[in-house]
């Protein structure tokens, strides 16, 4: 049945489990406070949470944290732009005959099996220490997921809808947007979703290895500097854009199955 | 069928009786000739000679305009592949088909529209919206939403333009399915086995609704089914196909004006018609058996592992 028919039972289920996921990160925070009050952990380990607070503050009221996310918001962007279009134009070409199928998925699946960070000293070589790299690297391993779950989605469209659509004089374009792109949407964008995850991981980490920007680059200058309560602050700050990220994508997902 | 009181029976009789006296016995209109397929032969390739598949032998046959022609055969006789052939799906290997008159080389979205045995509504548009792509796709965009309301309420179904067809039972999607054929407005229609998923009940309910329907429409229909009952309730023809390779065993015309009660189920004259094309293909049914055993025991014996 639909799933607006469940909705009111549906939605007092997720607030009972938005209420244990916030009452979790309250958790943290109470263990954070009592760890740096109470224990003696060093302060270069694990500063106090007030501390942090007000790095936080100051890297919002500087600009510097807006400098920072820019740029790697930007390289992210299009990284992942690359990788979504190129990912989907594979995966739509590959689907398009079993023989491919067999063929290249098992080396595209491999690929993202191997940890590609043992790479990265390569992209250095090949595209330098800048933005190009990090970028390059980024795209290079989303695309990978996008275009895995683009070959799965699109090889298992019924035909007979299909037949159908060509029955009724679907033509070539009209066919693509109105059969194959929304048959294929839902497995795509869980292929997408992943994708993120890894691009900012991806472009993240390259900053922190080879870097001039960036709030990857921003974290290992925090760490090298011992500013560890700014290090924290930037940490939070990421942990935040992700949780915010993925959680629109899940929507976009949850939207694209319904109903 | 399930048996009825008699006096049913007996009313049900004399209701015939009186469709015959008015309509003077015709069933069918004009005979000027729909479809034409002549010497039709496919055959699917295998990965070598031998096992290439001769589905159609050397098949013609003639339909005319506004007849219900019913294709009746064991499994794997090729009734679908000739249904196929018929509505520009499949390139045949020899041989042509001709709509109107005219040769047929691809889809004929105009004068053919397909009714599957699946449903094939777009599960992530809704009913009205699947209008709509219907008739994007044949590129007659104008009066489309009219039109669709019309189909929708001749089916009976006018209530769910607005659901999705996951939403629906697969009786009420197979009922949406069939006015989205009528809404493409084509003379020809084209449909295998449009009932075989849905149970006995919805089964017997949409084929009296489909009989009522059509006879409304004056549609050339081709229907492809497994079921007797079904055909004799249905066609003004039906082809009784042999086992693969598929060629016609006999032609018996079923002369009963339609829209046909479901009383008619329950006359004599239903029982001997339907007795007779059983008997013609009972002897088909048991080739097409013993082919299938054949096959398995000649795999068992060069594969003995399995």
């Amino acid at each position: 049945m639909s799933a607006r028919d469940r909705t009111p039972m549906f939605e007092s289920k997720s607030a009972a489990m938005r209420a244990v996921q916030v009452g979790f990160l309250g958790l943290l925070l109470g263990l954070w406070f009592i760890a740096t009050s109470v224990t003696q952990v060093h302060r270069l380990l694990l500063p106090d949470p007030p501390q942090v607070w007000h790095e936080m503050q100051r890297l919002v009221v500087t600009g510097e944290l807006w400098r920072a996310a820019r740029v790697t918001l930007l390289t992210v962007g299009q990284a992942y732009g690359i990788a979504v279009a190129s990912g989907l134009l594979i995966g739509f070409c590959v689907s398009r005959s079993r023989h491919a199928v067999r063929l290249l998925e098992p080396v595209l699946s491999g690929f993202f099996a191997i940890p590609l960070t043992l790479f990265f000293p390569l992209f250095i070589l090949f595209f330098g220490i800048g933005t190009a790299s990090k970028l390059a690297y980024g795209a290079l391993y989303a695309l990978l997921p996008v275009a895995l779950a683009s070959i799965a989605a699109f090889a298992r469209i019924d035909p007979l809808l299909i037949r159908a659509a060509a029955a009724m004089g679907a033509r070539p374009a009209a066919l693509l947007h109105r059969v194959y792109l929304p048959a294929a949407l839902p497995g795509v964008l869980s292929g997408m979703r992943i994708a993120l995850v890894i691009c900012i991981a991806a472009v993240l980490g390259g900053e922190t290895l080879v870097s001039t920007a960036g709030v990857g680059y921003a974290i290992k200058v925090a760490e090298e500097l011992m500013e560890v309560a700014r290090m924290y602050a930037w940490l939070i700050f990421v942990v935040l854009a992700s949780f915010a990220l993925n959680m629109l994508l899940s929507m976009a997902e949850r939207w694209s199955v319904e109903p | 069928m399930s048996p009825a009181p008699t006096d049913r029976e007996r009313a049900g009789v004399v209701r015939i009786e009186q469709y015959r006296d008015r309509t003077g016995g015709t069933t069918s209109g004009s005979d000027a000739i729909a479809i034409s397929a002549q010497h039709v032969t496919q055959r699917f390739e295998g990965s070598d000679r031998q096992h290439s598949v001769l589905a159609l032998d050397d098949l013609s046959l003639e339909i005319r305009e506004g007849e219900f022609l019913c294709l009746l055969g064991p499994s794997g006789c090729g009734k679908s592949t000739l249904l196929n052939i018929i509505g520009g799906m499949t390139k045949p290997t020899a041989g042509e088909v001709r709509i109107g008159g005219r040769a047929l080389i691809g889809p004929a979205p105009r004068e053919v529209a397909f009714v599957f045995q699946e449903s094939t509504l777009f599960p992530w548009y809704t009913v009205i919206e699947n209008f709509a792509v219907a008739s994007e796709f044949q590129g007659r965009k104008s009066g489309w939403e009219e039109r669709a309301r019309g189909a929708l309420r001749a089916v009976g179904m006018e209530g769910f333009a607005g659901h999705y067809p996951n939403q629906l039972s697969i009786g009420m999607r197979q009922r949406i399915n069939l006015a989205r054929a009528l809404f493409l407005d084509t003379p020809i229609l084209l449909m295998d086995e449009p009932f075989a998923a849905l149970d006995e009940q919805t089964r017997m309910v949409l084929g009296e609704d489909l009989s009522v329907l059509l006879a409304r429409t004056g549609k050339t229909i081709v229907f492809v089914t497994h079921s007797l009952a079904e055909a004799v309730f249905l066609a003004d023809r039906v082809v009784v196909m042999t086992a693969r390779p598929g060629r016609i065993k006999a032609v018996s015309a079923i002369d009963e004006p339609h829209p046909r009660s479901p009383d008619f189920m329950l006359t004599p004259r239903f029982s001997e018609m339907r007795n007779a094309l059983f008997a013609l293909l009972r002897d088909e049914i048991r080739h097409t058996v013993a082919e299938m055993r054949e096959a398995r025991d000649e795999r068992a014996g060069s594969n003995p592992d399995v």
